[in-house]
């Protein structure tokens, strides 16, 4: 019998309480993102502008801001792209390539996205602070890492390790190894194959990991800040640089130098946001391409 | 014909592609330098001082104290962003809006936002003088500086985890099967509760084990929100940093190892779900 209700209902009033039901849950998604994502962003921007212009300026061309990004950019430019050889490497070897033990170096490769990033660069300080197992042979042959600029790369790298790995693995597993075998049965030698025909293919997605692991490179605040030893001036980062700047009661300045790293989020997502509309499909992995 | 090709000695015979050797080699050599060495660090240090200050510090009260916090904080946020997330990928797959590509990629900022930026966002946001925060003051609740700041700040780190773990297979789901629950009698609530739900528990379940093993790590957006007050608003993360300060290198790894296994468990209890599911699945 109440089946039988349910139907007439369902038949009745379908277009009045779908609407309504649908209103209801857009609503509810849209003020969720709202208060959760994107308020933070706006305050961020309201602070920054708080005491004007002039103050904003001052404190984003500050000489110490300007050393952070400096230091920024150095890691960024440093790890993104010695991780971009790797994820090519990695997925090279895991898709085109058979052999035993390969589900475990898929895994060991996503590792660093479960570590906290706290100890992520705590491993570093282990290997190579002054109490490290290196610690005492990198001080007898005067070479820092730890508390200096090499530390935050390592740190960092360790951090956007799995990025373009990730992107393109599936990517190239899914295309197969049809195409490189036709090209090199055709006399391409390997590199040729490589970058005629595989690259080609997996530009977009490569681009893609390239993006957000610059995104985190820039980004990384847990692991850095173990490692860094926060020298103003010398290894603080921009995220360092707004801890340091917030800790001291600056609340504008540390609210302009985050906004311009919200900036660059902002253009993360948008570019982020471009390649999924225009290349999607070769983004993902299709089965029958 | 091709006797003599096969019977040529080649042991990885079956792909002819090049590059083995090499590409075997720096993934390897890489892995081992950037990961397995400084993981193996991290053990091995652990008990440097002794199986007794591994425990001592490991599992000291306020160790304890802050792996329950951490815990308990991570947990509670990620229900919440299992619900809410569910309602948003839902709306983004199911139903047509302006906007819904906005909505699409603003759920990614806490991916493309530094941990540090959300921490000093957020505080401002939920202080007693922030926008939100003075709203609350008067209802007598506190947010920042106090345990449930944690929990808003891995809010807003958890949430793209379930929305992008559901959203493609709610977009892949054979309608057929809704319209049919539907011809034989089922209402809204019926169909989404016996057909929707069960197909999409996995990727929610993966979600939420994803977004749990995060927000257990997370360090930069809680510590300026949290107030990190010991045993009761001090995180994990935040411990090895204070017991690094001391230069405790043992306990810093003892506490180290704890999170290293709460969090590789959570991932190793994600796949055994999932290969049960895909074992019922086959079953069926």
């Amino acid at each position: 019998m109440s089946e039988v209700t349910n139907r007439r209902t369902n038949q009745r009033l379908p277009a009045k309480t779908k609407i309504a039901l649908n209103a209801t849950l857009v609503l509810i998604a849209l003020t969720f993102v709202f208060i959760v994502v994107l308020l933070p962003l706006i305050v961020v921007l309201y602070e920054a502008s708080q005491e004007g212009w002039a103050a904003y300026v001052a404190a984003i061309t500050d000489s110490d801001a300007k050393s952070a990004i400096r230091l920024t950019l150095l890691v960024a430019a440093i790890a993104v792209p010695v991780n971009m050889i790797f994820g090519i490497c990695a997925a090279w070897l895991v898709t085109k390539h058979d052999f035993r033990g390969k589900d475990w170096l898929v895994a060991f490769i996503e590792i660093p996205f479960s570590v906290s990033p706290v100890v992520s660069g705590l491993v570093f300080i282990l290997l190579f602070g002054a109490h490290g197992w290196f610690g005492p042979w990198l001080q007898a042959h005067d070479i820092e890492i730890i508390f200096a600029v090499p530390g935050i790369v390592l740190a960092t790298v360790f951090v956007t390790l799995p990025f373009v790995a990730r992107q393109i693995i599936p990517l190239m597993h899914a295309q197969g190894r049809a195409a490189e075998e036709a090209a090199l049965s055709l006399g391409a030698s390997g590199w040729q194959t490589f970058w005629h025909v595989t690259l080609p293919d997996i530009r977009w997605a490569l681009l893609y990991g390239v993006l957000l692991s610059l995104a985190r490179a820039m980004g990384e605040f847990g692991a850095v800040s173990v490692v860094s030893g926060h020298i103003r001036g010398e290894t603080n980062t921009l995220p360092l640089h707004v801890e340091v700047l917030y800790n001291d009661y600056n609340f504008v300045a540390a609210f302009a130098v985050a906004s311009l790293l919200a900036g660059l989020a902002l253009v993360t997502l948008v570019l982020k946001s471009l390649l999924e509309w225009r290349h999607g499909n070769e983004l993902k992995a299709q089965n029958n391409s | 014909m091709s006797f003599p090709l096969a019977a040529k000695p080649h042991r990885r015979r079956r792909t002819a592609l090049p590059g083995f050797g090499l590409t075997l080699g720096i993934t390897l050599f890489w892995l081992a330098l950037i990961v397995v060495i400084p993981l193996c660090a991290v053990v091995i240090r652990s008990t440097g001082g002794g199986w007794e200050h591994f425990v001592a510090v490991g599992f000291s009260p306020r160790a304890m104290a802050a792996y329950r916090v951490t815990f308990v904080s991570a947990l509670i946020a990620t229900s919440i962003n299992a619900f809410f997330g569910l309602i948003i990928a839902w709306v983004l797959i199911r139903i047509k809006f302006p906007g819904r590509r906005l909505l699409s990629a603003a759920i990614d900022l806490p991916f493309a936002l530094p941990t540090a930026v959300a921490g000093i966002a957020l505080t401002a946001l939920y202080a007693n003088t922030g926008w939100i925060g003075a709203h609350l003051e008067p209802m007598g609740i506190q947010i920042a500086y106090h345990p449930s700041g944690i929990v808003v700040a891995l809010i807003f780190i958890g949430l793209p985890f379930i929305v992008r773990s559901v959203e493609p297979v709610l977009a892949d789901l054979d309608r057929t099967l809704e319209e049919a629950a539907a011809t034989l009698g089922a209402n809204r609530w019926q169909i989404f509760a016996y057909v929707i739900f069960p197909a999409i528990l996995p990727a929610l379940l993966t979600g939420f084990a994803l977004a749990l093993a995060r927000c257990v790590g997370e360090y930069g957006s809680v510590i300026f929100i949290a107030g990190n007050m010991p045993k009761i608003s001090e995180i994990a993360p935040l411990l090895i940093i204070t017991s690094l300060e001391q230069y405790d290198y043992p306990g810093a790894s003892a506490i180290a190892v704890v999170m290293l296994v709460i969090s590789f468990s959570i991932l190793i209890a994600l796949n055994l779900i999932q290969g049960g599911w895909r074992r019922r699945m086959g079953d069926s």
